[in-house]
């Protein structure tokens, strides 16, 4: 499957969305990836800022410096010099292990999700623990990671019904991605389990230590695990162990 | 360091600055002053360079003194404001000496008043701001008791002066021009958006503000959209068809529909709008967009020029006669800035 034509249209006042697709697949997250890269290594002059969402890269640019039409040529350079359609992600620079407990009281909506996604619980539980996961964009919140993607059986919508306060460190799941949560959130994601991860702490350094483009293990932790982990929680990372793999 | 001290303090009081722009790819969103042009008012009050942090005040103000001399500036929404229990008037600098007392109360027009000392608040900066950004946990609302640090006043001694404000406190027209989910939307509903009369609902923070309509709701043919960046001044349609104009601390990322953006010029008009003020949109090409865009600098320059001397009304002087008319109002070069 190749990505549709990037299509790059007026994002406000002073920014650019590059558009490679409206719904998430694993052709234009990988797409979506590379395009960034590219504009970040030949960045045009006057660019401020480049972010990417699961299905766009976002540029936002000084007016008073380039105009918008003169952006869009460079970027739409970028574009043709890239081969975006035979795209994958490219590999990860990065392994986080996150250690969270799947299901029972702390994951409330863990079987009704098995059950979408037409698996018993064993075997939900052992594919989550063994998928490849990249983080595919972080946004929403500060540090909050979209992950996936989960294989096609877990395109499962979000709830019609908002469930109101699900804790931070919340592991979710919706539409063949995952979220670990780094606030208490109100949401229409299931509620599949629960990490000791805090995905943003101001007061840490870095901030946000996920990144696009990580790949995330899940390992499988008992309660009693989680208990001691919100008991002490050295630097907020609930036993995350984050591997430099290039 | 001399300090700013809240003896009394409304409910919705926090420090605020420009923001922190660049960490959309941390999922950080740009934050600071929901008014940022009251910002930009007090910086050219004060004869600054740039905008310093100040007080945001949210309808009710705040009660304070600083331990030493220094001028402040008011701007934003109005607000009832007295020193030393007499009226002092909006839009102007004044000296607060250590002993004075300066108590702002409700506001009269628009929702967000700002205090701005002239040397700033010099709290430690967080991410390299010191706004507060209450959705994401960062700083947090001020309270009856806390004393700030502010920094030196550059020039304590400088006449007291006024700006008339761009008229932005009781709703009006909204540009709105084309984003990257426009054409999600087919034309007649667009056209309806630019037709239809919205009121700013009681619903609103500095996250966005709903509007309130009669009619039917503004649906999109799209489900299953991923969630895609998002803007401040986006206007977003949620699965009923409600719009929400995002604001300053919106999240980075979202899954509704957005009809288009309003233009950054106008996001202070939303932001003023107190509920049930009437709003509407105008519909506005990216090239005039792109043409009414100003940077910050500029428009600083061009406020400052529309600095005047402050005249004193006769009325609000308590002692006529002890009052030296002549001396000290004008200094002369205060068109140079």
């Amino acid at each position: 499957m190749t990505p549709i034509p990037p299509e790059i249209l007026p994002h406000g006042p002073d920014g650019l969305l590059i558009r490679l697709g409206l719904t998430p697949a694993e052709a234009t997250v990988g797409a979506v990836q590379m395009l960034r890269r590219a504009i970040e290594t030949a960045a045009p002059p006057g660019v401020e800022e480049i972010a990417g969402s699961l299905t766009s890269v976002f540029v936002r640019f000084d007016p008073a410096r380039v105009t918008r039409a003169e952006v869009v040529t460079e970027v739409q350079r970028i574009i043709d010099a890239t081969d975006l359609a035979s795209a994958a992600l490219p590999p990860p620079l990065r392994r986080w292990t996150i250690p969270v407990v799947i299901g029972g009281d702390k994951g409330p909506q863990f079987n009704d999700m098995a059950k979408a996604a037409g698996l018993s619980p064993d075997a939900a539980r052992q594919a989550l623990l063994e998928a490849p996961l990249r983080v595919l964009a972080i946004g929403f919140a500060p540090g909050l990671p979209y992950m996936g993607l989960l294989p096609p059986q877990w395109d499962v919508p979000r709830l019609p019904q908002i469930t109101p306060d699900v804790p931070r460190g919340a592991l979710v799941a919706a539409v063949r991605q995952l979220i670990i949560f780094t606030n208490a959130t109100p949401t229409g994601w299931r509620h599949i389990g629960q990490s000791a991860f805090h995905g943003f702490d101001v007061h840490r350094d870095p901030a946000t230590p996920l990144q696009a483009g990580d790949e995330i293990r899940l390992a499988a932790m008992t309660p009693a695990d989680l208990a001691a982990f919100e008991a002490d929680n050295p630097g907020g990372l609930g036993g995350a162990r984050c591997e430099v793999l290039r | 360091m001399t300090g700013l001290t809240l003896h009394r303090c409304g409910p919705g009081v926090a420090v605020q600055d420009m923001g922190r722009p660049g960490r959309l790819a941390e999922g950080l969103s740009r934050g600071g002053a929901a008014d940022r042009l009251a910002l930009q008012e007090a910086a050219a009050l004060l004869g600054l360079t740039a905008p310093v942090p100040a007080l945001e005040m949210a309808m009710m103000g705040a009660e304070v003194s600083t331990t030493a001399p220094t001028r402040i500036a008011l701007t934003g929404a109005k607000m009832q404001a007295s020193l030393n229990g007499q009226p002092v008037q909006w839009n102007t600098t004044l000296r607060l000496d250590p002993g004075d007392r300066l108590t702002i109360g409700p506001a009269r027009a628009g929702v967000y008043g700002y205090l701005t000392p002239a040397g700033g608040i010099a709290t430690d900066p967080v991410m390299g701001s010191r706004a507060a950004h209450l959705t994401v946990g960062i700083g947090r609302l001020l309270q009856s008791g806390d004393t700030l640090p502010i920094g030196a006043d550059p020039d304590t001694d400088a006449p007291p002066v006024t700006i008339a404000p761009e008229d932005r406190f009781s709703g009006g027209a909204l540009r709105l021009m084309p984003g990257p989910q426009t054409g999600l939307f087919d034309d007649a509903t667009r056209d309806r958006l630019f037709t239809t009369a919205f009121t700013r609902s009681r619903t609103g923070n500095r996250q966005g503000v709903r509007l309130d309509f009669d009619g039917a709701p503004f649906a999109s043919n799209t489900s299953d959209l991923a969630s895609d960046i998002i803007q401040p001044g986006d206007v977003q349609m949620t699965g009923d068809g409600i719009p929400y104009i995002l604001m300053t601390e919106c999240q980075t990322m979202g899954g509704y529909p957005r009809i288009g953006t309003v233009i950054s010029a106008d996001l202070p008009r939303v932001a003023q709008a107190t509920p049930g003020a009437d709003l509407r949109f105008t519909d506005i090409t990216v090239a005039d967009a792109d043409a009414l865009w100003r940077s910050d600098a500029d428009q600083l320059k061009a406020l400052r020029k529309a600095v005047r001397p402050l005249r004193r009304d006769p009325h609000d002087i308590p002692d006529l006669l002890a009052y030296q008319l002549i001396g000290g109002v004008i200094r002369g070069d205060e068109e140079d800035g």
